[in-house]
C-alpha cells in the first residue's frame, strides 16, 4: 500500500469540497507509480467477505422456496421456486402469522414513536434548558443504563402477574403491558445520543426565539425538533429495530398465540417441530425481515453519521 | 428577576394560540381520567400500592403540567415516571426478591396458604346436597392455560340455603341469578362464589350450564385435559374453610375442612391427629415422616440464595463454569467481531475501490436482520445430519451436542452477527482520523504496516473505545443469541440445569421460569450476582476510556 492511498480517506473525510479533483489526481498519481497494484486484490477479498455474509441470507431464501419445505431437503442454494411454504404458512390456523405480524407492528412502530418522543424531551431538558441537579441527573442516568432492565425479568414477571389482576388490559399476556416496560428504557437509552447533537445547535437560535416572544414548548415542537430530524431518525431506526427484535421479554409477556410477536411466533413454530416445518419458517422470516431490512437500507447514512458522531466525540 | 424580564413579553405578545391552551388542559384532563378508572379498578381490587402509586402520578401531573413553572419538569416527567416505575422499581424488586423464597410452590401469603391447604383437604358430608356443575374457563382464553370456574346450578327442588347461605350479601343481588325454571345460577372460580346472571344463559337436560355469556364451557374432553386441576379447585364459601369442590364431572357438593390451624401455635391438626409445624415455607410432618403440606408460603430467607450460588458444591461449580464462559464469550466475541470490522473498513477504505456503497449495503445486511430469524438460522445451519455447515464442508462434527462444538458454533454465529456493527463504527472512526499524523509517521520513516499499527490503530481504538466496552457489556447479557442457538446446551448427563454454553442470564432464566421446580427468589439472587458485575466491568470500562470527564 502506498503512501498516497493511506491519505485519501482522511481527505474525503476532512474537505468535501475538493475531494473528486484531489482524489482523482491521487488516485492518478498512485496509478502511473505503481501501474495495476491495489485495488483488484480488494475487490476480491470483497467478495470472500461478500459470500461470508451472504450465504446463510441465501440458505434462507433456498429454504423459503424449496417445496419440499423440510430442513433435510433444504440446499445452499435455491433450486426451485414454489411459493408452497408461503401458502402453508398464511393458511395456518395453528400459527397466525399476520396476527403476529401485526402486534410486531403494534409494539415495535408505537413504541418508536413514543421512545424518539420521550428521549427528544429529556434531551431538549438536559441540552437546552438549566436548572438544578441536572448534570446529576445525566450520570444517574447512565449508572441506570448499566443495569439492563433484561435482568429484573423475574420481578417483572411478578409485577405484572399481580398488575394483570387488577387490570387485565395490562398484564401479563398482553401487548400494552410489554410496550409499558420497553418504554421504561427510552429516556436512558438514547438521550446521551440525543444530548450530544442537541448541544450542537447553537444555542443563540433559542435566545432569539425567546426574544420574540415564543415559549418553551413552541421552541422544542417547531424549532428544535425540526433541526435535530437527523438524530431523531437515527434513534428511529435504532429503537424500531430493537424492538423488532426483542425476544426475551417478549418470550415471557406473551404467552398466547394470538398475542404473540414475530420472534416469538416464529420460535413456536421452530420449537414445534424443527424439521419439518422449517420451509414455512424461512417463509416466515424472509417477511419478518423486510421491515428491518428496508428501514436500514433507507437510513444507512444516517445511521454511520449518528453512531459515529456520538462515538468519535 | 429573570422571570420579570423574560415573562411579560410572553405574555404581552400572547401569541399561544387559543388551542394550544385547549389542547393542553384536554390532554391533562384526558390523562387524570384514565389515571382516575385505574385507581378505581385498583381499588375494588384493593390493590392500595397501585392506588397510591396513581395518586403520586395524578398529582405530578397536575403540579407540573397545570403552572408555569417547573419548565424542565414538563420535559422530563413521562419519561421519568416510566423510568422510575418501569425499570427502577424492576430492579429494586429483583433485590428484595433475592432475599426470599418466592417460587413454585412459594407464592402465596402465609394466610393465603393456611386458607389453600384447608380448602384442599374439603371432604364432603353424607347427607350434603349435590348441585349441578360445569368446568368453564373465560371467553377467549386458551384451553390449557384459562383461569377455571366452576359454574352452578341448584335445582328449583333443592335447597339452596348453604350455598346461598355461604354467598351472604351475594344472594342479594337474588333474582338476577334464577332462571325462568327456578334454577339458581352461581359461578365459583379459587377467590370465591358469586351470582352468575341469569340472561343468555343455556342449560342442559341433567340441569347442568350449556353455554354462558363470557365463558366457553368445556366439554368432557377439554375438561379431561386438566382433570387435575379440577379436582384441586375449591372455591371457598364461608369462614371456617369449606369449599366447592367437584364430585364427579357434572355435580359438585360443599363440604368442611378437615384440617385445621391453630393460629397461637402455628400448626395444623388434620382429622387423624397428625400435627404439621410450619418451617421453611412450608408446614412440615412434626414427626418429621411423609410429605409437607401442598402449599408454602413465601418467607425472607437472608442471605440463603446467595449462600447457595457460593457455597453450596452442587451449585458451586456449575456457576463457576458459567462465569468463565460468561467472561470469555463476550470477549472473544468482541475481539473478533472487532478485527473482521476493522479489517473490511481498512480493505474498503480506498478512494480507487468502485461499488463501495453496494458491497457496504450487502454487508450490513446480517445486522439488519432479526436475531430470531438469524440465531435460528444458524442453528439449523449447525444441525449434525441436514445441517448446511457439516453438508458444505464435509465435516461430521456434532457442532450442537458437543461442549466446544457448541462453543465454537456460538462464536462463529456471533462474529458473523456482529462484524457488520464494527464495520460500521471503524469506518466512520477512520475517516476521522486526522491526515497529519499519518503524514508525519511516512515523514518520520514508518512503512504502511507500521504506519497501521503504531498509529491508525491506537487512534482508532480511543475513538471507539467506548464503543467496544458497549458491545462488551451487551454480550455479556446476550441472552437472546445463546437462547436460540444451544438453548445453554449442551447438557452434561444427569446435569439438567447447567447447560455447558449458558451465560448468567441463561442460567437465571432456567432457574426462574424453565427448570420442574422454578425458583424465583433463587434466579433474583442470580440477577443481583451478575448486575455487580456488570456495575464493575462498566465501571473499569469507563474509567479506561475517561468517558465520563468529557460531560458538560
Amino acid at each position: 500500500m502506498s503512501q498516497p492511498t493511506a491519505q485519501t480517506p482522511a481527505a474525503d473525510a476532512k474537505s468535501p469540497a475538493p475531494r473528486p479533483v484531489s482524489a482523482e489526481k491521487k488516485a492518478a498519481a498512485s496509478a502511473v507509480s505503481k501501474p495495476r497494484s491495489g485495488v483488484w486484490w480488494r475487490h476480491l477479498l470483497a467478495l470472500v467477505a461478500l459470500v461470508w455474509a451472504l450465504f446463510p441470507v441465501l440458505f434462507i431464501l433456498s429454504a423459503a422456496l424449496n417445496p419440499a419445505g423440510t430442513l433435510s431437503s433444504s440446499s445452499p442454494l435455491p433450486q426451485q421456486f414454489s411459493m408452497r411454504n408461503f401458502e402453508r404458512l398464511f393458511s395456518s390456523t395453528t400459527f397466525p402469522y399476520w396476527t403476529w405480524f401485526q402486534n410486531s407492528l403494534i409494539v415495535a412502530g408505537l413504541g418508536t414513536v413514543l421512545q424518539v418522543f420521550i428521549g427528544a424531551a429529556a434531551a431538549f431538558a438536559f441540552s437546552r434548558l438549566r436548572w438544578a441537579g441536572r448534570r446529576a441527573g445525566l450520570m444517574t442516568l447512565l449508572l441506570a443504563q448499566m443495569f439492563p432492565v433484561l435482568l429484573a425479568f423475574s420481578a417483572l414477571y411478578i409485577m405484572f402477574l399481580r398488575l394483570g389482576e387488577v387490570l387485565p388490559g395490562l398484564g401479563l399476556n398482553t401487548l400494552w403491558g410489554l410496550l409499558l416496560v420497553y418504554l421504561g428504557g427510552s429516556m436512558g437509552a438514547n438521550v446521551w445520543l440525543l444530548k450530544g447533537y442537541f448541544d450542537t445547535i447553537p444555542k443563540e437560535m433559542d435566545e432569539a426565539a425567546k426574544m420574540d416572544g415564543a415559549s418553551h414548548a413552541r421552541i422544542f415542537f417547531t424549532m428544535t425538533l425540526r433541526l435535530v430530524a437527523p438524530i431523531l431518525a437515527t434513534v428511529a431506526i435504532l429503537s424500531f429495530v430493537m424492538l423488532w427484535g426483542e425476544f426475551l421479554l417478549a418470550s415471557i409477556f406473551l404467552l398466547d398465540q394470538d398475542v404473540r410477536t414475530l420472534g416469538i411466533g416464529l420460535y413456536s413454530l421452530n420449537l414445534a417441530d424443527r424439521n419439518a416445518y422449517f420451509g414455512m419458517f424461512c417463509a416466515g422470516a424472509l417477511i419478518a425481515s423486510i421491515p428491518p431490512v428496508l428501514v436500514y437500507l433507507g437510513l444507512q447514512k444516517q445511521l454511520i453519521g449518528g453512531l459515529t458522531s456520538g462515538a468519535v466525540k | 428577576m429573570s422571570q420579570t424580564v423574560t415573562d411579560p413579553p410572553t405574555s404581552e405578545v400572547g401569541h399561544t394560540p387559543a388551542w394550544v391552551h385547549a389542547a393542553r388542559w384536554g390532554l391533562i384532563a384526558l390523562t387524570l381520567l384514565g389515571l382516575g378508572y385505574v385507581a378505581q379498578q385498583a381499588i375494588e381490587a384493593g390493590s392500595w400500592l397501585i392506588v397510591i402509586v396513581v395518586a403520586f402520578i395524578a398529582m405530578s401531573v397536575l403540579v407540573v403540567y397545570s403552572t408555569r413553572r417547573a419548565i424542565p419538569a414538563k420535559y422530563l416527567l413521562p419519561g421519568l415516571v416510566l423510568l422510575l416505575l418501569f425499570q427502577i422499581w424492576p430492579i429494586v424488586y429483583t433485590a428484595a426478591t433475592a432475599f426470599t423464597n418466592y417460587g413454585d410452590g412459594h407464592t402465596l401469603s402465609k394466610d393465603e396458604a393456611v386458607q389453600a391447604i384447608q380448602a384442599q383437604s374439603v371432604r364432603q358430608d353424607p347427607d350434603a346436597p349435590r348441585y349441578g356443575m360445569s368446568v368453564a374457563i373465560p371467553e377467549g382464553a386458551a384451553i390449557e392455560t384459562g383461569e377455571l370456574s366452576f359454574l352452578l346450578t341448584v335445582a328449583p327442588a333443592e335447597d339452596a340455603g348453604e350455598l346461598e347461605e355461604e354467598l351472604g350479601e351475594g344472594a342479594d343481588a337474588g333474582g338476577e341469578n334464577v332462571t325462568g325454571d327456578g334454577y339458581q345460577l352461581f359461578v365459583g372460580t379459587e377467590e370465591g362464589l358469586e351470582p352468575l346472571p341469569a340472561e343468555g344463559v343455556e342449560l342442559r337436560g341433567n340441569g347442568t350450564v350449556a353455554a354462558a355469556p363470557g365463558f366457553r364451557v368445556l366439554n368432557l374432553m377439554e375438561a379431561n385435559q386438566r382433570a387435575q386441576e379440577v379436582q384441586e379447585l375449591a372455591v371457598p364459601v364461608g369462614e371456617e374453610g369449606s369449599a366447592v369442590k367437584a364430585a364427579t364431572t357434572s355435580q359438585a357438593f360443599v363440604g368442611r375442612p378437615t384440617i385445621s390451624y391453630d393460629e397461637d401455635a402455628d400448626v395444623m391438626t388434620t382429622a387423624e391427629g397428625r400435627r404439621y409445624v410450619a418451617q421453611d415455607g412450608n408446614f412440615v410432618p412434626e414427626d418429621g415422616v411423609g410429605p409437607v403440606l401442598p402449599a408454602g408460603w413465601t418467607e425472607n430467607v437472608g442471605f440463603e440464595n446467595f449462600r447457595t450460588i457460593f457455597l453450596d458444591p452442587a451449585f458451586r461449580g456449575g456457576f463457576l463454569k458459567i462465569f468463565l464462559w460468561n467472561l470469555a464469550f463476550p470477549l472473544l466475541s468482541v475481539v473478533s467481531t472487532f478485527l473482521l470490522g476493522m479489517l473490511l473498513a481498512l480493505l474498503f477504505n480506498d478512494p480507487r475501490l468502485k461499488g463501495k456503497a453496494v458491497y457496504r449495503s450487502l454487508l450490513v445486511l446480517p445486522y439488519a436482520l432479526p436475531i430470531f430469524v438469524t440465531g435460528l438460522v444458524w442453528a439449523a445451519m449447525f444441525n449434525q445430519q441436514f445441517g448446511l455447515i457439516n453438508e458444505v464442508t464435509g465435516l461430521n462434527i456434532n457442532w450442537l451436542g458437543d461442549p466446544w462444538g457448541a462453543r465454537a458454533a456460538l462464536l462463529i454465529t456471533n462474529l458473523w452477527l456482529g462484524f457488520p456493527y464494527m464495520f460500521l463504527i471503524c469506518t466512520g472512526a477512520l475517516q476521522s482520523i486526522p491526515n497529519d499524523v499519518k503524514e508525519a509517521a511516512a515523514v518520520d520513516g514508518a512503512g504502511p504496516v507500521r504506519t497501521l499499527v503504531s498509529v491508525t490503530m491506537p487512534l482508532l481504538l480511543v475513538a471507539v473505545g467506548p464503543l467496544l466496552v458497549a458491545s462488551f457489556a451487551f454480550n455479556f447479557n446476550n441472552f437472546t443469541l445463546i437462547y436460540l442457538v444451544t438453548r445453554g446446551g449442551p447438557f452434561d448427563s444427569g446435569n439438567s440445569l447447567v447447560g455447558n454454553t449458558d451465560l448468567l442470564i441463561n442460567f437465571a432464566y432456567r432457574i426462574a421460569l424453565e427448570s420442574g421446580t422454578p425458583n424465583i427468589g433463587l434466579a433474583s439472587a442470580v440477577s443481583i450476582v451478575i448486575f455487580g458485575l456488570v456495575g464493575i466491568i462498566s465501571y473499569l470500562g469507563f474509567r479506561q476510556s475517561n468517558a465520563l470527564e468529557e460531560v458538560n
